[in-house]
């Protein structure tokens, strides 16, 4: 497989782009596409398919789950996270209700492309790590892709799919560089993957706190204690079956999470390996998430309610301490 | 007095001078906020935005008010509290992230508030804190005190739910509330044409108040005097108990939308405006900046003998001076405590 090097939000536009020449029902609708001649978009695909918006979330999202219904794949671009809010109905009691209501009669395919967690002196209300609030919502899937290339697979995933999928990526991760696969390039949705094996503790994160957790397994590995990290890539659906096998190799989670506490996907899962995964822990499970707090402004406040590799590292030697440290 | 044209709208010679100050107060208080970036890199975090170029607007508005009145508005609020006499050292404190800022380091640029002088807060989110100086005046016509609130918010705000309803429930009650629709021509990249169909109709945007039976004016925010004169008729309306009133007031903002946006490491800066880097149209914006409404007032005082040279010189060097006093005793403050983070979640019972 042939690869290049781009950026992760260059990796997003990139799966945009080929879907949008491969399939002619795909649209891209936002704030900040297109508005003007000589956009890229607005050259390949024209202005019915690629639509500057009013801000007007509500009619946004609520008209891209109407184009669905009558057979088009929209892509709104929100922008950021906290603007979906404005639509919340549209978002999470709307497009993702309408296939189960009708008995499978009708189908919303459409993604809602946002970012998130931009703890970059975003403050109150542009910062927010809020999957949470949709990862339960059935009818809905979620991505928040970690890597360039899992950028790429799972929007062009996410257009192909049947179902409304918020695709939320990174805002610190938006320049990082990586390979990305040249051409048609799916990645699976529920289908975590294992960025690093280990066999004494699993390791499991998301989007910014994955680069994060390979880290802290790197600064552990000095000490010999080997750490696995496992990236969910989507949390709706979410693999719990490759955190469980791993848990049963390792007996050891600690779940890394920019959310805050009781609005995470380590909630979830703590409570996912705790039931089915109880037999093979050696410790209690270890949740190193965002504090319960908004964000504040200034930078010693954001840094303090963030899970850093600093603290990744102490909550792995207590998991490891605890239960000694080898079998 | 020479100019036989001016009108002073029955203000006495000294609050003209005064609007004048505090129209230099509040461009030079934004010109340091945008210094900052180039000379202190690093101390700005985030997303700033400007008021440079609606100062008439915001002080004109301002004037109309008596204590007791309040106001809420966007992220774009640095010009507010200024016109209203908060603390500049505080304010820039604020926006450097300082435990001496306005809201002790927690809000920001984006969320400043003072609400011993009325300015309630700000929303981040487009057009959300509309419902806000709605139901602030509902809370005022309940106390019935005959206070008015009035709400600030931007062209691209208009286009929101939150906007109709809210102009919907004020008319109908007849809350005490005026709508102050800063008409910049932009919202962030986009033009007002692109996105709102009375602009594309060749309409003004206050002819939305139609819709809602209320009144709709449209003002030339660059003259503070008409600003004044257009929100006191719309004041007096609603201390009256006749209800809200949408004003739309043209500016032209003087700066980009906001700094640059970028992750931490990549430092930030004010960029082009988005009428030459989007739009290319360089001749516009080179109009905007020849109708600069600071110069302009100056001007119009100055032709109308209410203001000579030596004062105007000296109100400029007291905001220099006030500004770089903002500017070192905020770089030198302290930063908020770590752990303060975790404070002010919930509001606790008062001991
Ligand atoms: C609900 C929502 N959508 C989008 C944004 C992003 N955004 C921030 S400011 C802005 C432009 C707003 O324009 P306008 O209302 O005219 O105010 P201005 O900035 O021109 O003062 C946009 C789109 C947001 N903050 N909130
Ligand atoms: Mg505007």
């Amino acid at each position: 497989m042939s690869t290049h090097e781009t950026t992760y939000i260059g990796a997003v536009m990139e799966a945009i782009d080929q879907e949008m020449a491969r399939d002619e029902r795909v649209l891209l609708l936002g704030q900040s596409v297109g508005g003007r001649p000589d956009d890229p978009f607005v050259q390949r695909y024209g202005e019915n398919r690629v639509r500057v918006t009013p801000i007007s979330e509500t009619a946004e999202i609520g008209m891209a789950v109407g184009a669905a219904l009558a057979g088009m794949r929209p892509v709104v671009d929100a922008t950021m996270a906290e603007f979906l809010l404005v639509a919340m109905d549209q978002v999470v009691n709307e497009g993702n209700r309408f296939h189960h209501m009708s008995g499978g009669r009708v189908r919303v395919p459409m993604v809602l492309k946002a970012g998130y967690g931009f703890t970059a002196g975003w403050a109150g209300q542009h910062t927010g790590s809020i999957y949470g609030m949709f990862m339960g919502v059935p009818g809905l899937k979620v991505a928040l892709p970690s890597t360039p290339a899992d950028a790429k697979g799972l929007m062009a995933t996410a257009i192909r799919d049947d179902n409304p999928v918020l695709f939320l990526h990174h805002y610190l991760l938006t320049l990082d560089r990586g390979e990305v696969p040249d051409g048609e390039h799916l990645v699976p949705f529920g289908q975590a993957v294992i960025r690093r094996p280990g066999a004494d503790v699993t390791l499991v994160a998301t989007g910014w706190t994955v680069p994060m957790a390979l880290a802290a397994a790197a600064t552990l590995a000095a000490d010999g204690i080997e750490a696995e990290v496992i990236d969910p890539r989507t949390i709706a659906p979410l693999d719990t079956a490759t955190v469980l096998a791993s848990v049963r190799r390792t007996g050891r989670l600690v779940l890394v999470d920019q959310a805050t506490r009781h609005a995470s996907v380590a909630a979830v899962l703590a409570a996912e390996v705790a039931e089915a995964g109880f037999d093979a822990l050696r410790a209690p499970i270890v949740q190193v998430t965002g504090l319960d707090a908004g964000i504040a402004y200034s930078r010693p406040m954001e840094e303090h309610v963030l899970p850093d590799e600093a603290k990744v590292v102490a909550a792995v030697r207590r998991v490891v301490e605890h239960s000694g440290t080898r079998v | 007095m020479t100019d036989p044209a001016f009108d002073p709208r029955g203000l006495a010679p000294d609050r003209l001078v005064e609007l004048y100050r505090q129209m230099v107060r509040i461009r030079e208080f934004e010109e340091r906020v945008k210094r900052t970036f180039a000379e202190h890199p690093g101390v700005i975090r985030g997303h700033t935005h400007l008021a440079d170029g609606a100062e008439a607007s915001i002080v004109g508005s301002v004037a109309a008010l008596r204590p007791g009145d309040q106001l809420t508005a966007t992220y774009r609020c640095h010009g507010y509290p200024i016109a209203l006499g908060s603390d500049t050292a505080a304010m820039m404190a604020e926006i450097y992230g300082r435990a001496t800022g306005t809201c002790g380091g927690y809000g920001g640029s984006m969320h400043l508030c003072d609400p011993e002088r009325g300015f309630l807060g700000t929303s981040g989110i487009v057009g959300q804190g509309i419902p806000h100086a709605t139901g602030a005046a509902w809370a005022a016509q309940i106390r019935g005190d005959r206070d008015v609130v009035l709400g600030f918010f931007g062209d691209g705000a208009s286009k929101q739910g939150a906007f109709h309803e809210s102009l919907n429930i004020a008319a109908l009650w007849k809350l005490p509330v005026v709508y102050v629709l800063e008409n910049n021509s932009f919202s962030a990249g986009v033009r007002t044409e692109q996105e709102d169909a009375n602009a594309a109709a060749g309409e003004p945007l206050a002819t939305k108040a139609k819709a809602y039976s209320m009144p709709g004016v449209t003002v030339d925010g660059g003259d503070p005097l008409a600003v004044y004169d257009a929100l006191s008729a719309a004041v007096a309306r609603a201390r009256a108990g006749e209800g809200p009133t949408l004003v739309e007031s043209r500016v032209y903002r003087l700066s980009a939308h906001g700094n640059s946006i970028a992750p931490p490491g990549v430092p930030l800066h004010y960029p082009e405006h988005e009428a030459i880097s989007r739009f290319g149209a360089v001749e516009e914006y080179e109009a905007a900046k020849r109708g600069d409404p600071v110069p302009r007032f100056r001007a119009a005082l100055v032709a109308a003998g209410v203001l000579g040279d030596a004062p105007a010189r000296s109100i400029a060097a007291d905001a220099a001076e006030e500004m770089q006093h903002a500017v070192d005793t905020a770089l030198a403050a302290p930063f908020p405590e770590p752990a303060a983070a975790l404070e002010h979640v919930y509001a606790e019972a008062p001991a």
